[in-house]
């Protein structure tokens, strides 16, 4: 028998009270823990899908926009950009690597990336299984994908118009499935990647079928408006982007070509797909084929080039650069004011189940003197009786954390759980927030508060006075 | 091996208690007293009416108060200028208290408050004692259960085997007797003298009840000082 187990024995005369302020505390510590777990979660998420790209330069319209849907692949793109604006920036001496991205379609909710084979190294993504894309309407998948979907390599599907999965269907262009990633716990693994051309073939193959007079693949700015925009007739001059009326699902006058004509596609010289998309203007000018791209992801050469080359670009009225780095710390400030308000709110609970326990044992202490007294009498000293209160509080106090941190870690899982893969936004309670280890500190420095006046009222006990007491 | 008889023979000399030219008061004295001696073995019966100052000279003794003169001497050891901790040890130590109102720990068993008191009179913890205490006063089975489901009278025998888990050598009781009948009564003084003597103690009763002046070895009448 020591004074740790007769403060625990002490807390379980009763139960119900030392269960009500547990579960007070478990609250408030559950809610504090949940909004740091939620924010660290989310910045890790967003700054692990940004990392290795400096810059995206896309349409003009809201930055945060283009990084959404140009980086996390969380919000429809402002516009396409010509082709051609891939060959210029790529070659521009501050930029390490373009990689361009043509997005607008999507199969059962997973969005259809036409990009090149180096988009996968910014993930660091290996195959799991198959092989890139050799021909186009080859594709390769992340593995929420191929989890959540069934698909495998070697099966085929129709993606569908927009970024939703009740798009109009490409019924009759399938995609092959060729191979499959390693999962990068990245957005990646809920993208299907093909090759730029791919997209671009997806809908300038459909138009032919929509104008067989024409005898070639030609440019639909009025009508289809590339890969995946809706039609601005304001656009329809040529101009270089487009701001869409509705991304959701892109209209399409037409019947889907047949299965033949596709074959016939896919066994001309001309759909060879070129490991760069510079590599394939040229075939594809001679294709007429459309040559836009949604966006370009820019990796720089030098940290200068953040000073530069975003000056540069935007200073042309159709283009826009815009930073992931700075637009994320935009997003999470924004973010970060509702947290600051749960914080505080998490906070009062807190406080609440601290005043809670100081009541608590203050009423314990005040029933208990007698007892208290009769372990001094018993040989206990002055100390002793201060640890003896000290570690019931103490003892609350932890049950609490550890009661709050179960439920919040618990709480996290759950969520994941039934969120699943949250197209690349992974929700675990497996983590851990580096600041929950300030909460517990926090927490723990409350809890000795809460517990240090009825502990000192124990030390200070009279036993004469209070034995006689009635 | 004769120094070892010597030490031997001086413990048996020294009184358990011996108590000088003591004074006591709050607003005005309270406890006058002379000369008190207790000897290992012996049972004595502290009386006197209410407010006589009978629990106040038990927590004198038990240096659980200080006096305003005089000294106390327990074992050979002057308590009244020891510090507060030297006393807490000395008290847990050396003496056991059975208080009026018995002030078992609620909340952790029988036999743990046995432990529990072996534990803060800082001496070796012995299960095989502490139980076998309880069988000598006939609750050995009730040694797991709490206090608050006790009747009066094991609560007492409880009360009573917690006050010697730990050997003292003096036990010092505080009205033991007056909530109890007769039998319980009898009972009582029965086991602490009984317990006082199998211990080398002694043994003070502090008490205005008459059914136990009758069975202790002296009286001390806290009024007339004799």
């Amino acid at each position: 028998m020591n004074l740790l187990r007769l403060s625990f024995a002490n807390l379980t005369v009763s139960p119900l009270s030392s269960a009500v302020n547990i579960l007070l505390l478990a609250l408030g510590t559950a809610s504090i823990a949940a909004l740091l777990l939620a924010n660290t979660h989310l910045a890790s998420v967003l700054q692990r899908n940004a990392a290795g790209i400096d810059l995206v330069i896309g349409a003009t319209g809201s930055p945060l926009q283009l990084v959404l849907a140009g980086v996390y692949h969380a919000d429809v793109p402002p516009g396409n950009i010509d082709s051609k604006e891939l060959t210029r920036w790529a070659a521009h001496p501050m930029v390490a690597s373009a990689i361009p991205l043509s997005l607008g379609d999507s199969y059962d909710g997973y969005r259809i990336v036409g990009t090149v084979e180096e988009f996968s190294d910014l993930y660091g993504a290996t195959l799991q299984a198959g092989r890139f894309w050799h021909r186009p309407f080859e594709a390769v998948i992340g593995s929420n994908v191929a989890q959540s979907t069934g698909l495998e390599t070697g099966d085929t599907f129709s993606g569908n118009h927009g970024l939703v999965a009740s798009g109009e269907a490409h019924d009759g262009i399938p995609y092959r499935v060729v191979g499959q990633f390693l999962a990068t716990d990245s957005v990646l693994d809920s993208l299907i990647v093909t090759s730029t051309r791919s997209v671009w073939l997806m809908h300038n193959t459909q138009h032919q079928g929509e104008h067989p007079e024409d005898g070639k693949l030609r440019h639909h700015q009025g009508e289809d408006c590339a890969n995946i925009q809706d039609c601005d007739p304001a656009t329809e001059g040529g101009e270089e982007s487009h701001q869409p009326d509705n991304y959701e699902a892109h209209a399409h006058h037409g019947e889907a070509i047949d299965h033949d004509e596709m074959s016939l596609h896919f066994n001309d010289p001309a759909f060879e797909d070129h490991p760069q998309v510079g590599d394939q203007s040229a075939a594809d000018e001679a294709d007429g084929v459309n040559e836009e791209v949604t966006l370009l992801l820019i990796t720089l050469s030098s940290p200068l080039g953040m000073l530069s080359l975003p000056r540069e670009v935007n200073a042309e009225s159709s283009l826009q650069a815009a930073s992931p780095a700075y637009e994320l710390t935009r997003l999470l400030q924004i973010v970060g004011i509702g947290l600051n308000w749960l914080k505080t709110f998490a906070a009062i609970l807190v406080v609440s189940a601290a005043l809670s326990i100081f009541a608590a044992l203050y009423a314990s202490l005040r029933a208990r003197r007698h007892d208290l007294a009769v372990l001094r009498c018993l040989g206990a000293s002055r100390s002793e009786l201060f640890s003896l209160l000290f570690l019931e509080g103490f003892l609350l106090t932890v049950a609490g954390i550890v009661t709050g941190l179960c439920f919040a870690h618990g709480g996290m899982s759950l969520v994941g759980y039934w969120v699943g893969d949250g197209r690349g936004l992974t929700i675990t309670g497996w983590a851990w927030a580096p600041e929950e280890f300030l909460l517990i500190l926090g927490l723990l420095a409350t809890g000795a508060l809460t517990a240090l006046l009825p502990a000192w009222q124990a030390y200070r006990t009279d036993v004469s006075r209070t034995l006689t007491a009635p | 091996m004769a120094l070892t008889i010597s030490q031997n023979k001086q413990q048996r000399d020294t009184p358990v208690l011996e108590i000088r030219n003591l004074t006591f008061g709050y607003d005005q004295a309270l406890l006058n007293i002379d000369a008190f001696t207790l000897a290992q073995q012996e049972s004595i019966a502290v009386l006197g009416p209410s407010g006589c100052g009978k629990t106040t000279f038990m927590h004198l003794l038990t240096g659980l108060l200080r006096p305003d003169a005089g000294s106390i001497q327990i074992n050979g050891t002057e308590i009244t200028t020891l510090s507060e901790a030297k006393i807490d040890q000395l008290r847990g130590q050396q003496i056991g208290i059975v208080f009026q109102r018995m002030h078992l720990i609620p909340s952790i068993s029988i036999l743990d408050n046995l432990l529990l008191a072996q534990r803060l009179a800082r001496v070796p913890s012995d299960k095989t004692y502490a139980i076998g205490l309880l069988e000598q006063l006939g609750i050995a089975d009730l040694g797991n259960r709490r206090p608050p489901t006790l009747s009066q009278g094991q609560v007492q025998r409880a009360a009573i085997a917690r006050a010697v888990a730990h050997k003292p050598s003096l036990l010092v009781a505080d009205e033991p007797t007056s909530a109890l009948d007769d039998k319980n009564a009898r009972d009582a003084i029965t086991i602490l003298k009984d317990l006082t003597i199998g211990n080398s103690a002694a043994l003070i009763v502090v008490t205005h009840d008459e059914r136990v002046r009758a069975s202790l070895q002296r009286t001390y009448d806290l009024t007339t000082g004799q």
